[in-house]
């Protein structure tokens, strides 16, 4: 299988699933977005992306892509230490033309996934995984609706070492995006003496709006966790749904009866 | 001859020769030289050949070996063409890759009659061309077949993909190039040699993945082995292990290049040496006018002692650079000194010694007029730099032109020249010198491109070859081309179709033991004299011998200095030669030292070959005999033939064999380089 | 106006490639500014012979920077701290006096040390010899008129036929990658009509080989290209992904 044995192949792979994995970053920053224009608007886009099939299709799929990406990168990493042979150069010198970044990419790899390891227990294991195992999330001792997204970043958000730990992942992301984005043009063939600078040019945009959304989202977040009046908003909104909740048709049943304020 | 300079000048050397060579002998019956000549008028002798040689059918080619020595454009067209038609083909080369080989540097372009520029080409024009360029010391129906066949290598490169300059319709483009009159030279940028020889590279790897050649890398070879009278294998150093390896084939071809290197200074590579030469030469071929070396006169000078090679600058240079020296002696000698730069020279104090000498040409003259006038001023104390350089100014044509059309045109040159110098040749004239860069000269060979030695081909520079005493730009890549993939193929199955059944050779015989020990023998002698001087210090002092005294203007009297300079530097080196490091084991040193020891033969022949032709032809300029304006005076009546050298041992004179030179469809005339 | 200079060097010293290898450091004293770096080393080594020891083994041959031959590792630079050159072509006017340059061999377990600075780079021919050629028998070609090709491709593909096989951009790899090599001749002749016919099959096994010989994988950090000395542009490795590619999916 020349997806496996070719090196070009295994390029190939690393290409695809990594252009997967931007255009999935960019839904997240997208997705986000809403939690700040509207809150109760992403509280009702995770309620659509909760334990149903085709969202669970999807996160089936992202998680393959996540594994696949990751698999064949320290595959990949494990081969070139290979071929650079048992001898190191006792100097090094980069150009500058060559990318830190582009040097660096399975470090900047690990740094995201210890950030995703975070980001999923604060967000994904309350939400989408406690839907599928039925456990739902007590706070307050409260217990949570799965789709109440809003309350879980005010959760994640009133915590001080949140924000910090999430631009850490943001700025490790820039920069593992910013080269993955041309890299995977590249790998893919899609690229000439012309379009290189440019899909630099539009990778190093693209990415830098994305991380920008990301972190300019933390921010408001990070605020917002900390006012008043929008711990009471939440509590509210919490309090409506745990009614909702205890109504006769469940949540995952009849999602189209919550109604939120 | 009326206009002679100065006839007391005209010395011969015949007497004096005597002591070195035996020149009487070619007048012997069992000295004649067969040169093998077809027969039928000059245009049909190459069909005619071809219609009437002998052939090897394909079964029985694939039980006939054939060695290849060398991987340049000769020598990887000729292997990879073997190859195709189904010899077994053993290839040797010196450098890690067959792709290395010093054909690879060669920048200018490759000749052929195509005419596509609609100018009044042919494939006459250029056999004219090239003979006229040779001074008339070269075979006239060698030259016709190169001129022939010039064209298929054009189709043949093409269709192998080399990557030929173009114009914007899609068509091949050809410029313009010293000694002729029409565009037709074929280019890839500066880069020609490069591209060519990547693809009879690429031909040869073909082949190699076929399994029809075999590819040894990084081997010397050290002799030719020859069993009753035809050569039938190679003894080589591994010059990674520094095993000694015998191969056996049908039949040997060497493809090994120039000898440029006697002069230890010159534009050719590190590598390139006159060894198998000097080896088949001592087996019984017969080195051909080995005087004739050209001089390129368009050289980035030699800096200091340390140097160890030479820098060729286009010659197209010359189309809008002036050259000159100080008209002052004191002012050449501030500048040697660094208390005056060569902008504080106002013009009337400049010598455009060019244009005064040579008004109708000027900077333009022909190669060997440039490089002896350069030379002449220097050696007079006028020399520039470290006092062998001369000037190449563009401030009259960036005054003329701008600066932007001078870069246009030589833009990368005159990168180039900076990255070498560190002048910016914009605002501060270039400084060039004469160096050594090609020899017309080599191995004897006949017109199936056979040495006298059955068996032992010799093709590219490192045969006698077409191009006479002096060779035009342009026509060694086609030469080398001509000889590996159009002409070698056809000869060697005439050569081989008696030999068909002639099983595969083993290397196991008297002559292969005989040869080994020989190679042993003579590693240990060396390896066993333990002296003070490196192969380098000793290398370079025949340099300097040869440059002084048998460079660019010859006299009598110089080359019997040569001859006693060139003993003692042999004497220096059986007794002063150190060689570190041991004989079996890779060991760079040695293989420099036995090439030096070929070069010292070689160097010796040179002088020789030089002192025999009293008569300044082509590359070849004896001062004695030139007319009163500096022109070379040819001598037709007692010079018109090659001149052949055979061995007849260490200590032993060598034996001159003529080759007489009949011109049957060419007119002989007088090169004229005046208007 | 030229002068001279001394010069510390740490050369890397290996007997062979099973051997260790390890630096050593040498004096070389009034170089002049206009040598070139391997004539400073060709002195060395005359210091070395005069001390009778064996001298710095380095390749090295036309010394204009076109057959390729020279390799060297300066100062953690492919051919030295200049780009765009070969070792041969870079010159001692570029150091300082009294600095201390360290010399290595390309490092890549595909080019086995040799001894001392040079290294086995046959791997490269094995590459060419996979298929990095048009299956064409000398004769018979047609007239080389017959077929037009625009200036534009012509130069291009003749950009990428720049390449001298030097190893550069393998010795500048961190992942050892050879693609910028494979990729150079590949798209000289998917560029050229010529190369058509053998185009996919080309791709695949000069491909094929490259993995086989243990090159490492390409992973875009450009500095094959940044210190490639004939400038190959990195524009070849995505169009030799693209020949592969095509030449997989057409399976």
């Amino acid at each position: 299988m020349w997806l496996t044995c070719s090196s070009i192949g295994r390029k190939l792979v690393m290409a695809v699933t990594g252009a997967c994995l931007v255009l999935f970053i960019t839904f997240h920053c997208l997705m986000n977005a809403v939690a700040i224009i509207c809150p109760s608007g992403y509280n009702a886009v995770c309620e659509f992306l909760g334990a149903n099939w085709y969202a669970l299709v999807a996160t089936v799929g992202l998680a393959a892509l996540f594994i696949i990406h990751i698999i064949y990168a320290v595959w990949l990493t494990l081969q070139n230490r290979k071929a650079r042979g048992a001898d190191r150069y006792a100097v090094v010198s980069k150009p500058a033309e060559v990318e830190w970044a582009s040097q660096n990419m399975l470090v900047l790899g690990i740094v995201i996934v210890a950030f995703l390891v975070v980001h999923m227990i604060q967000f994904w294991a309350k939400m989408q995984l406690a839907e599928i195992l039925g456990t739902e999330y007590v706070h307050d001792g409260i217990e949570v609706n799965p789709a109440a997204g809003t309350l879980f970043l005010h959760i994640a958000f009133s915590q001080i070492w949140t924000p910090v730990v999430y631009i850490i992942g943001f700025i490790a992301l820039w920069f593992h995006m910013n080269h993955g984005f041309w890299s995977m043009f590249q790998s893919c063939g899609w690229n000439g003496s012309t379009w290189l600078p440019r899909l630099k040019t539009i990778g190093c945009w693209w990415t830098t709006i994305v991380v920008a959304l990301f972190i300019a989202e933390a921010v408001v977040f990070t605020v917002r966790a900390h006012s008043a009046d929008f711990a009471t908003e939440v509590k509210e909104y919490v309090m409506d749904n745990a009614r909702t909740i205890d109504a006769p048709c469940g949540a995952q049943d009849c999602p189209s009866i919550i109604v939120v304020e | 001859m009326a206009d002679l300079k100065n006839l007391e000048g005209m010395i011969d050397s015949t007497p004096i020769m005597k002591d070195y060579a035996d020149i009487e002998s070619s007048k012997l019956p069992e000295f004649q030289i067969d040169s093998k000549i077809p027969e039928g008028p000059l245009a049909q002798k190459w069909t005619n050949y071809k219609a009437h040689q002998k052939l090897v059918n394909p079964a029985n080619k694939r039980n006939l070996d054939v060695i290849v020595v060398g991987t340049g454009l000769a020598g990887a067209s000729a292997a990879s063409s073997l190859g195709e038609l189904g010899f077994n083909v053993l290839n040797f080369c010196i450098q890690d890759s067959p792709r290395r080989a010093h054909s690879i540097a060669a920048q200018g372009g490759i000749n052929a009659a195509k005419d596509y520029q609609n100018d009044g080409d042919s494939v006459y024009r250029l056999f004219y061309d090239t003979i006229k360029g040779g001074d008339f010391r070269s075979r006239e129906a060698n030259v016709y077949r190169l001129a022939e066949v010039s064209n298929n290598i054009i189709d043949q490169c093409v269709a192998q993909g080399v990557p030929f300059a173009r114009e914007y319709g899609g068509l091949l483009a050809n410029r313009s190039f010293g000694g002729a009159q029409v565009s037709r030279t074929f280019y890839a940028k500066g880069q020609t040699g490069q591209q060519l020889l990547l693809g009879a590279y690429a031909s040869l790897n073909r082949q190699i993945n076929k399994g029809t050649v075999k590819s040894y890398n990084r081997r010397e070879m050290l002799d030719v082995v020859v069993i009753d009278g035809r050569a039938r294998g190679i003894i080589v150093r591994n010059l990674v292990t520094g095993e000694i390896e015998r191969y056996a084939a049908h039949a040997v071809v060497l493809a090994t290049g120039g000898y440029g290197r006697a002069f230890f200074l010159s534009t050719n590579a590190m590598g390139c040496n006159g060894s198998a030469a000097v080896q088949a030469f001592k087996k019984g071929a017969y080195l051909a006018n080995l005087a004739f070396t050209q001089i390129h006169p368009t050289c980035i000078p030699v800096h200091g002692e340390d140097q160890s090679k030479l820098t060729l600058m286009s010659e197209s240079l010359r189309n809008d650079g002036r050259i000159w020296v100080p008209k002052k002696k004191e002012d050449a000698e501030a500048i040697r000194a660094g208390k005056k730069k060569p902008t504080d020279i106002p013009d009337e104090d400049r010598d455009f010694y060019l244009e005064r000498r040579y008004p109708a040409f000027g900077n333009l003259c022909p190669r060997d007029i440039a490089s002896r006038a350069a030379k002449e001023r220097c050696d007079a104390g006028y020399g520039v730099g470290t006092g062998n350089a001369v000037y190449l100014d563009f401030k009259y044509a960036i005054q003329r032109l701008g600066e932007a059309a001078v870069r246009d045109r030589y833009g990368n040159l005159f990168d180039m020249y900076q990255m070498i110098s560190d002048d910016n040749p914009y605002e501060t004239p270039m400084m060039i010198f004469p160096a050594s860069h090609y020899t017309m000269g080599g191995i004897w060979v006949d017109y199936e491109l056979q040495t006298s030695i059955k068996g032992l081909f010799a093709i590219g520079e490192c045969n006698f070859s077409d191009h006479g005493a002096n060779r035009l730009g342009a026509s060694a890549l086609m030469q080398g081309l001509a000889d590996g993939y159009f002409v070698v193929p056809y000869t060697m199955q005439n050569y081989l179709s008696d030999q068909i059944k002639v099983p595969h050779f083993t290397t196991d015989t008297k002559e292969f033991d005989e040869a080994e020990k020989g190679v042993r023998d003579r590693i240990a002698r060396l390896m066993a004299i333990k002296g003070t001087k490196s192969p380098d210090q000793i290398h370079k002092r025949l340099g300097h011998v040869m440059w002084d005294l048998v460079g660019m203007g010859r006299t009598l009297k110089s080359l019997v200095k040569a001859l006693e300079e060139v003993e003692n530097v042999r004497k220096e080196f059986y007794s002063d030669l150190r060689i570190v490091g041991r004989a079996d084991d890779l060991n760079t040193e040695l293989e420099k030292a036995l090439r030096l020891e070929d070069f010292l033969v070689i160097a010796k022949m040179m002088a020789i070959d030089a002192l025999n032709r009293n008569e300044s032809c082509g590359a070849h300029f004896r001062e004695e005999y030139q007319l009163a304006d500096g022109e070379a005076a040819r001598n037709d009546k007692d010079y018109m033939y090659v001149s052949c050298w055979k061995y007849t041992g260490d200590n032993e004179k060598p034996v001159l064999l003529k080759e007489p030179l009949n011109y049957t469809e060419i007119k002989v005339q007088t090169r004229n380089y005046k208007s | 106006m030229e002068h001279t200079i001394n010069v510390n060097l740490k050369i890397w010293r290996q007997r062979s490639p099973k051997e260790p290898g390890a630096f050593v450091t040498y004096r070389v004293e009034n170089v002049s500014t206009g040598s070139s770096f391997l004539e400073m080393l060709d002195m060395l080594n005359q210091q070395l012979v005069d001390k009778n020891e064996e001298p710095v083994v380095f390749d090295s041959d036309c010394r204009e920077g076109i057959c390729g031959m020279c390799s060297l590792y300066i100062n953690g630079h492919p051919h030295g701290p200049v780009q765009g050159i070969t070792t041969c072509q870079l010159h001692m006017r570029k150091f300082n006096n009294e600095d201390t340059i360290t010399i290595e061999p390309w490092r890549s377990a595909a080019f086995p040390v040799v001894r001392d600075l040079m290294v086995n780079r046959n791997a490269f021919d094995q590459i060419q010899q996979a298929g990095g050629y048009v299956s064409f028998n000398c004769g018979g070609a047609p007239d080389a008129n017959n077929l037009p090709i625009s200036k534009e491709i012509a130069d291009i593909a003749m950009d990428s036929a720049t390449c001298i096989g030097c190893g550069a951009c393998v010795a500048a790899c961190k992942n050892g990658s050879a693609m910028l090599f494979v990729s150079a001749k590949v798209s000289q002749f998917a560029l050229l009509p010529q190369g058509q016919v053998e185009r996919a099959r080309r791709a695949r096994a000069m491909v094929r080989k490259m993995d086989e010989l243990g090159f490492g994988n390409c992973t875009n950090t450009g500095a094959c290209a940044a210190e490639c000395p004939k400038n190959i542009s990195l524009s070849n490795i995505a169009r030799l992904n693209r020949e592969f590619i095509k030449a997989k999916f057409a399976d």
